[in-house]
């Protein structure tokens, strides 16, 4: 096959914050036959972004081309002038980003914003382009196909803006499409629309493509070869099966681990009564809009409980009204037999102190000005009543505890990575000696290694110090590694609940018979053969 | 030392410049060779001389002793009023900010009211009937100005409020005094600084407006904005001798100077503010 784009010892620098220029990519070479799709892994860091935006010939404000030649149908696009770029992008090259509500101009309806590209390079009349995004949008399988391209983005769904986004890049006809993370944002039931779309537009169209992701799984679906980066260099290269069955590398090895399930061993019957209950809660924010419907959950001593549910389902509401933020309309949240105030102000001291927090994002969850000492020694003071050496010493305890160095005890939060950082916040709830730890996703703003560290983390303190979890989730293979009992949500209403093997074996709920084929495995077929069985029984992809 | 290592030289200007001001504050009328308001001379507008350095005002004042005590009247008033405005603005502002509700309310309301009428004409108004002593000036531009920094404390305040570190901090049962100061304050103090900075200038501009209008600093007392009226008609007589415009220019120069001095140190605390928040990864 002919070779469509051939990147040769790139290397991109970025100015740091002294001035100098530091390598984000540092020599990596790849290509791209036509009709071949290249997967890049990796990451945060690893130059992943950095080496798809350069295919376009683009370097974000603060990097440079410092070596290398990026040739893309014989030509080397980092030395094209203005025009050249501008006769790049779009009919040779085209662009897919992460998060397509932030890429598309929200005053513009999509039409105009796919059709503009070849209304602007010539390539057809406005009415030309109309048809042919409308016959593009009906191929993505998006309601309405003729009409659809009336709306504006906010009137359409994460998904459909997504397919939409594939769509504007399909508009020129590209040869080459770089995908940077498209489905990252998505929920699970989502990213297979949205993965099913990219692949079929792929095939019929011969389309070559980048596809960026940090999701091994999801890339194996789409790639024929993958190839593997970090701190930007490649550490492997090789075909997709390959890479997955048989990695070379020890760090391509533990990513193909991290996705691997290692269920937790099983819990048996709750024989006490629980040690927190959720009792029937209806609750709604000011605005009207009722996001828990007669919500109820127990949580066993030294268990967990995972709640599990797409964004919108009302799993961190639920969160929030366990620990008083949100007053329920009804239903009521019992601590060990008593009823626990419904608001956080009415509730004692000691009383917040058993029920801990655990957020998403370590990096506003921690208080920038605050030093690791200060915010893991707060709790110990507040609620233990401990002296400035006690806590000192309590601080190093826990700090060895999570497995961090003494010096990071004067540190702030600016000097750690994402994963010290949630650490910190680990330590901060285990200060207070909480009876229940409540974790927000704890896992999904880290990579992938980070997230499995964290994950070992908080199983081995439960095992310690008998801790009991509530642990919101999205990620199925993280219930199947850490719960005992599951809970599944949907528009605010609990879907199923009960033990985690109950759930997990058939026969399932409807929706978590979606949720959990939903879940992408680490098998190059697994998708054409989840749309063949889907499309068997007449379940249509799109939620 | 580190947070000054970087500094680009219009900051160090500027530095430099506000350095020099606050010891003219601070020494001013013991370096001055004369009594603030001793005439030196029965003539006025004398040019720069050995016995005057600076030549004299428009009663025969030594211009240089009267700048120097100028400094101390002009930069403390100022000093005080801005804050008195932070301390005020700041502690409803982040109060509104945090607790919202009726409180918010009812302070926006009446911040509302005090921003609706155009500054100097209420502070006029309130000179007026309130007299024009020194402690009424600095209460009269204390109320204007904390009425600013309350916008800027609030909305700061709310942004900082709903990050999920302030939302542990309120589930672990702190008071609001802790949440305010040691959770909220911290994060919100460069960009008041900065302000701190702007809003000194003002200020500094508005007693010269004051002054000038002559309901500010009431004679003999020297401050640089009565200066610049008390003088101005010398400027007739510079097409004699050049020298002679000294007298209203110096005082002149001397509060633009220090405006100009205080925006470049201000400008530079905001982006180097910028960089060390804003310098996260994609």
């Amino acid at each position: 096959m002919a070779r469509l784009l051939d990147i040769r010892d790139l290397v991109v620098e970025a100015r740091t914050m002294t001035g100098d220029w530091t390598r984000i990519v540092d020599g990596v070479s790849c290509h791209v036959d036509a009709g071949e799709v290249l997967g890049l892994i990796g990451e945060s860091g690893a130059g992943k972004s950095t080496i798809g935006l350069a295919c376009l010939a683009f370097a974000r404000p603060g990097a440079r081309f410092a070596g290398g030649a990026i040739v893309l149908d014989g030509q080397n696009v980092i030395e094209l002038d203005r025009e050249g770029r501008r006769a790049l992008r779009g009919p040779k090259v085209a662009y897919v980003a992460q998060s397509a509500a932030a890429s598309f101009n929200p005053a513009m309806t999509l039409f105009d914003q796919v059709c503009e590209a070849p209304v602007r390079h010539g390539l057809a009349s406005m009415a030309e382009a109309r048809r042919e995004a409308a016959a593009m949008f009906r191929r993505l399988q998006l309601p309405d196909p003729e009409r659809f391209g009336d709306r504006y983005p906010h009137q359409v769904s994460g998904g459909q803006l997504q397919r939409a986004m594939a769509a504007m890049a399909m508009a020129c006809r590209p040869k080459l499409i770089v995908f940077d993370e498209p489905t990252t944002a998505l929920d699970v039931t989502t990213q297979i629309e949205v993965l099913a779309a990219i692949k079929d537009l792929i095939r019929d169209y011969g389309t070559a493509g980048v596809y960026i992701s940090h999701d091994l799984a999801v890339v194996a679906q789409i790639s024929d070869r993958i190839q593997v980066l970090r701190h930007g260099r490649t550490v492997e290269v090789g075909a997709t099966k390959q890479v997955i069955e048989a990695p070379q590398m020890a760090y391509t090895r533990e990513l193909v681990t991290a996705r691997k399930e290692h269920p937790k061993t099983e819990a048996g019957p709750a024989t006490e009564a629980p040690l927190l209950q959720v009792r029937g809660v209806t609750a709604q924010y000011s605005s009207g809009l009722q996001v828990l419907s007669d919500v109820s959950l127990a949580l066993q001593r030294g268990r967990t409980v995972a709640v599990v549910g797409e964004s919108g389902s009302g799993k961190s509401t639920l969160a929030r009204v366990v620990t008083g933020l949100l007053k329920p309309l009804t239903g009521e949240v019992v601590l060990e037999g008593t009823a626990l105030p419904a608001g956080y102000r009415q509730r004692t001291r000691a009383a917040l102190r058993r029920i801990q927090m655990i957020y998403q994002m370590p990096d506003v969850a921690l208080n920038p000005r605050h030093t690791v000492a200060e915010t893991i020694g707060r709790p110990l003071q507040l609620y233990l009543g401990m002296d400035a050496s006690a806590r000192r010493r309590r601080t190093a305890e826990l700090l060895d505890q999570i497995g961090l160095k003494p010096e990071f005890a004067e540190r702030l939060p600016g000097e750690l990575s994402g994963g010290q950082k949630q650490r910190v916040c680990i330590a901060r709830a285990l200060a207070a000696e909480p009876d229940i730890v409540i974790c927000d996703e704890v896992t999904s703003a880290l990579d992938p290694l980070i997230a499995e560290g964290i994950l070992q983390l908080l199983q081995r303190l439960q095992d310690e110090l008998g801790l009991s979890y509530i642990f919101i989730t999205h990620d199925l293979a993280i219930v199947w590694n850490i719960a005992d009992d599951v809970v599944v949500m949907r528009h605010g209403k609990v879907v199923e609940s009960g033990p985690k093997r109950q759930i997990f074996t058939p026969p399932h709920d409807p929706y978590t018979e979606l949720l959990l084929s939903s879940a992408p495995e680490m098998r190059p077929e697994w998708l054409d053969e989840l749309l063949a069985r889907r499309a068997a029984k007449g379940v249509s992809t799109a939620a | 030392m580190r947070y000054f290592r970087d500094m680009p030289l219009s900051a160090a200007i500027g530095l430099a410049i506000v350095l020099l001001n606050v010891l003219m504050a601070a020494l001013g009328p013991s370096l001055a060779p004369y009594a603030e308001s001793e005439q030196v001379s029965t003539q006025p507008w004398l040019p720069p001389s050995a016995e005057a350095l600076l030549g004299t005002d428009n009663l025969g004042r030594d211009l240089l002793s009267r700048m120097l005590y100028g400094a101390q009247t002009t930069l403390g008033i100022a000093l005080i009023a801005t804050l008195i405005s932070f301390a005020v603005g700041v502690t409803l502002g982040f109060a509104a900010g945090t607790l919202g509700g009726l409180l918010d309310q009812v302070l926006g309301r009446i911040v509302d009211v005090l921003m609706a009428i155009p500054s100097l004409i209420l502070s006029l108004l309130m000179l007026s009937i309130l007299g024009t002593g020194v402690p009424v000036i600095i209460a009269v531009i204390a109320t204007v100005d904390a009425t600013r920094v309350f916008r800027i404390a609030r909305a700061l305040a709310m942004n900082l409020s709903v990050l999920e570190f302030v939302e542990a901090a309120k589930l672990r049962g702190e008071r609001i005094g802790w949440i305010l100061g040691k959770e909220i304050l911290p994060n919100a103090l460069p960009p008041l600084v900065a302000e701190f900075g702007l809003r000194f200038c003002f200020v500094i501009l508005f007693i010269s407006s004051l002054s000038f209008l002559g309901l500010g600093i009431q004679p003999p007392y020297a401050d640089w904005g009565g200066m610049v009226r008390d003088n101005a008609q010398a400027i007739n007589f510079a097409a004699y001798d050049p020298l002679i415009a000294v007298a209203p220019l110096a005082p002149a120069i001397a509060i633009a100077a220090l405006t100009i001095a205080i925006n470049l140190v201000a400008d530079w605390m905001l982006a180097k503010q910028n960089r060390t928040t804003g310098g996260g990864e994609a």
